[in-house]
């Protein structure tokens, strides 16, 4: 049993497990569009390891980071379906 | 049957003249070691811009822009033309010095140019540092993307009757013919070598040497950057490194994505990144604009210009050789001329007008060989 | 930007394979820096939460690893190589050199994933891609998973789903049952292995495993809601929550090449002494060919031995013999689990091939060589740089993926530039 902390996901609270990377998080949340294609399909995780950015969202300000390799921080902002 | 003419090299410069020629109603074999646009034309940054350092390349590029206008509109989507314009960025006022004149030379061809205070600069432009000088802004200017444009001008050569040999490298001119890798021989009359950095090698002292450059492209920012952005001084920009220079340079592409460049080294054909020299264009970029510290850099890749001595290209027969033409040597410039070097070519074989002076152009004028830049 | 202490080797991945490196080197007395883009120590086929969770064989190597000193930093990107003397690392934002007297490269596999219709919909998902989810903590109870790849991988991963209280529809693997019969009666005669499958078969015993079964189609709209799968011939339809495809694994080669080290797309081409084409560069485990995770370790500690020169180790009869039956298991594997010819012809004309450019099948000309499909339609020029679309290309066409340019991992322009700036 690991610490909860809360992540902040478009706008809205979430309580995510300490030791969680943020991609599983994201879709405990419910989740599905992390990021949107060049016709706004929506995309997410594929390879959950780092090699395909499909699982890009922005977080805390910063676009582009990949959700499979980030570890959750309490108090982090994240936006996705950009 | 011996085509009226054989272009060898599919890049911009050989597929705009192939058009050319196949316009004009003239049968013609292209030549091309691998698909179009797949050389210079492929690393290029794409822009199609008016330029003033000398009298005669303001009227090439004035008229070769004006013939990509008509162009552009007939041109595939993947070819991206965008008439984004071009922000010539002053960081010190005295650089401005020389606007007014240029706006002058630019009226005179009929190329709309203005400067830009400080405050519409930064209206227009942002994301621009604050506190520069000003600008002088060139809204008729463009981009493009040439491996599209080089397929699509090819594929519309082949539309009016153009034979295009793909794959197929030309090792030797000989006389009446030219000789492919496989040792085949192809009858030939009028040539036309447009191979870009390898033209020295079908025609042995023409004054053109490789000038690399780096680039980096980033992720997609849509709407950081709206003109392409280059800074007025960069003619004399201090920062070089030894024989290799650095200078500001932007281009906002269709995408999103920020090609940032430039740089100009003599290193022959060794296409590896320096990245002293990438760090250097990368720490410009964000000093001119700031929020390329944000952006993600994917990628950066080399490329190599055609360069001369006098930073003339060189359009026109070659005369060591009988029916013999050339069509290199464009350096930064190739894409944007290519129209007008197609032109140029088509009028001197089919012995018709030229649309500007051909004299300056003419390959075998004297010129002092190429130094190594000095720092 | 700061510069950061010499070391005597850098590990890049800390899998089975740089473990064993780095533990070998340290152990040596060596000063070694281990680094990992993960959270923690493992690579793919350890990854965990809890250490506890972890096989003995991985507990131990960790162990060795620390107490020999080794420093093992996690959340580590290699950005870019200087030579193979200066590493540019990106430690969460924060850019360092790493001054190093060689380098150790332990960079895994990823999954080959080849384009189906709607294989872009949230939820459809890497075998292996599962798994690191569902490692890194993703929920699945109640929630109907369809597996269909190949290769061993299809087994772990389905008992991971089962134990996590996923509801396993079927695993379908996409090679014949003649073949994955003969792998599995040459490597279930190691009673330990055999051991291991049972388990993991008892795990998902709820499920089918299917030979010669793979996915044509997944359906959904914001999520994949059902898939279509042939099925020893027959198609049917299952409705499902995850679908998990994979086609094998590709070595990740790409600092090889950076390094300038001979590359092929089987891997980084390494000697017996695990040393690559370039000085001061020796590669192990998954990113010199696929032939798992024994293999992998035996290489690292090799090529942690060829690293300090203790030559007459690594050259020894038995660790020879056992580095070559290694291979030949990765033969065994390419052999068995080769894609089959219909996997090629999945994609129609609007089925996404480069799933970062939005490039369709239709847009691109089988005759094409990669670069001219790069050039051509911007296929392999988005942030995945080809991760993706070059394997499934080289399998779909024939294509050689493209040469790899600086930097890796999309760093952020200001972070690789200050790598990259000489120091003051």
């Amino acid at each position: 049993m690991s610490a909860g902390v809360t992540i902040v996901v478009d706008g809205v609270p979430r309580r995510a497990n300490a030791d969680a990377t943020l991609a599983a998080s994201l879709f405990a949340a419910g989740i599905t569009a992390f990021r949107r294609d060049l016709d706004g399909r929506p995309r997410a995780p594929l390879c959950g390891m780092g090699s395909c950015f499909e699982c890009r969202v922005m977080v805390d300000g910063v676009a582009n980071v990949r959700a499979c390799l980030e570890p959750v921080r309490d108090g982090m902002q994240v936006e996705t379906g950009k | 049957m011996t085509p009226d003419v054989t272009v060898i090299g599919a890049g911009i410069v050989g597929a705009a003249i192939t058009l050319r020629l196949a316009e004009a109603g003239l049968s013609v074999t292209m030549y091309e070691s691998a698909f179009p646009g797949g050389g210079s034309s492929g690393a290029a940054m794409g822009h199609l811009v008016v330029m003033d350092d000398s009298p005669i390349q303001l009227a090439l590029t004035a008229h070769s822009c004006r013939r990509w206008r008509d162009l552009a509109a007939t041109l595939p989507a993947d070819c991206e033309v965008d008439y984004c314009g071009t922000l010539w960025l002053a960081a010190a006022p005295e650089e401005l010095d020389g606007v007014p004149r240029r706006i002058a030379a630019y009226a005179a061809h009929g190329v709309q140019a203005e400067q830009l205070d400080e405050r519409r600069l930064h209206m227009q432009e942002p994301a621009l540092l604050r506190g520069l000088a000003g600008a002088l802004f060139v809204p008729g200017d463009g981009v493009c993307y040439p491996p599209a444009v080089a397929r699509a001008l090819t594929a519309r050569a082949v539309e009016l009757g153009a034979t295009v040999r793909l794959d197929t490298r030309v090792t030797r001119l000989a006389p009446h013919e030219i000789v492919l890798a496989d040792g085949s021989r192809c009858a030939a009359s009028t040539t036309v070598v447009a191979a870009g950095v390898h033209s020295a090698e079908l025609v042995p002292e023409l004054p053109v040497v490789p000038r690399k450059g780096h680039l980096v492209i980033t992720d997609r920012q849509p709407g950081m950057v709206r003109s392409q952005l280059v800074e007025l001084g960069y003619l004399q920009s201090a920062h070089t490194f030894a024989s290799a220079s650095v200078a500001f340079n932007i281009q906002p592409r269709r995408t999103g994505q920020l090609l940032i460049g430039s740089s100009r080294e003599l290193v022959g054909f060794d296409g590896s990144i320096n990245r002293t020299l990438v760090a250097a264009m990368l720490e410009r970029a964000q000093r001119f604009v700031p929020a390329v510290s944000g952006t993600r850099a994917l990628r950066t890749w080399t490329g190599f210009r055609p360069a001369t001595a006098d930073k003339l290209p060189l359009i026109g027969r070659w005369s060591a050789m009988p029916d013999l033409w050339v069509a290199t040597g464009h350096e930064g410039l190739g894409i944007t001329m290519a129209t007008g070097t197609a032109d140029l070519i088509a009028a001197g074989i089919t012995g018709s007008p030229p649309p500007v002076d051909a004299a300056p152009f003419a390959p075998d004028r004297p010129m002092t060989p190429m130094q190594e830049e000095h720092g | 930007m700061r510069r950061a202490r010499h070391v005597d080797l850098v590990v890049i991945g800390a899998g089975p394979a740089g473990l064993a490196a780095a533990a070998t080197a340290a152990e040596r007395g060596r000063s070694v820096l281990l680094v990992d883009q993960g959270l923690r120590p493992g690579g793919q086929i350890w990854r965990h939460r809890e250490e506890r969770t972890l096989p003995t064989v991985a507990h131990r190597l960790m162990a060795r690893a620390r107490s020999a000193g080794v420093k093992i930093v996690m959340e580590c990107r290699l950005v870019d190589v200087l030579s193979p003397n200066e590493l540019v690392i990106d430690f969460r934002g924060r850019i360092d050199r790493h001054q190093t007297g060689g380098v150790i490269i332990a960079t895994g596999a990823r999954e080959r994933l080849l384009p189906f219709p709607g294989w872009t919909l949230p939820g459809v998902v890497g075998v292996g891609g599962l798994q690191a989810l569902l490692k890194g903590g993703l929920p699945i109870a109640n929630m109907r998973v369809v597996i269909a790849g190949s290769g061993p991988l299809l087994l772990p991963v389905a008992a991971t789903v089962a134990r996590a209280g996923g509801r396993l529809q079927i695993v379908a693997e996409q090679a014949s049952g003649a073949k994955v019969r003969r792998f599995a009666s040459r490597v279930l005669r190691d009673p330990a292995k055999l051991r291991q499958a049972i388990q993991y078969r008892w795990a998902f015993r709820g499920a089918p495993f299917r030979t010669d079964s793979w996915a044509v189609r997944a359906e959904g709209d914001e999520r994949v809601r059902a898939v279509e799968i042939i099925e020893h011939g027959r198609r049917r339809t299952i409705a499902c929550d995850w679908l998990a495809v994979g086609a094998g694994l590709v070595p990740n080669t790409e600092l090889g090449d950076l390094l300038h080290c001979q590359v092929t797309s089987a891997g980084i081409v390494v000697d017996h002494q695990q040393s690559t084409t370039t000085p001061l560069v020796w590669a192990a485990g998954e990113c010199t060919g696929v032939k798992g995770d024994e293999a992998a370790m035996l290489e690292g500690e090799t090529a942690g031995l060829a690293a300090v020169g203790d030559l007459p180790a690594v050259n020894a009869p038995e660790r020879q013999a056992a580095l070559e039956k290694g291979r030949q298991f990765g033969a065994l594997l390419a052999e068995t689990f080769a894609p089959r010819e219909a996997l090629r012809e999945l994609a129609t004309p609007e089925t996404i091939i480069c799933r970062c450019e939005d490039v369709r099948r239709g847009a691109l000309e089988s005759g094409w060589t990669q670069r001219q499909a790069k050039l051509y339609t911007r296929l392999g020029m988005g942030s995945c740089q080809g991760a993706v679309c070059g394997p499934a290309c080289e399998t779909l066409f024939g294509w050689t993926p493209n040469a790899v340019r600086p930097p890796l991992g999309s760093p952020l322009c200001s972070e690789w530039a200050s790598g990259l700036g000489s120091d003051a």
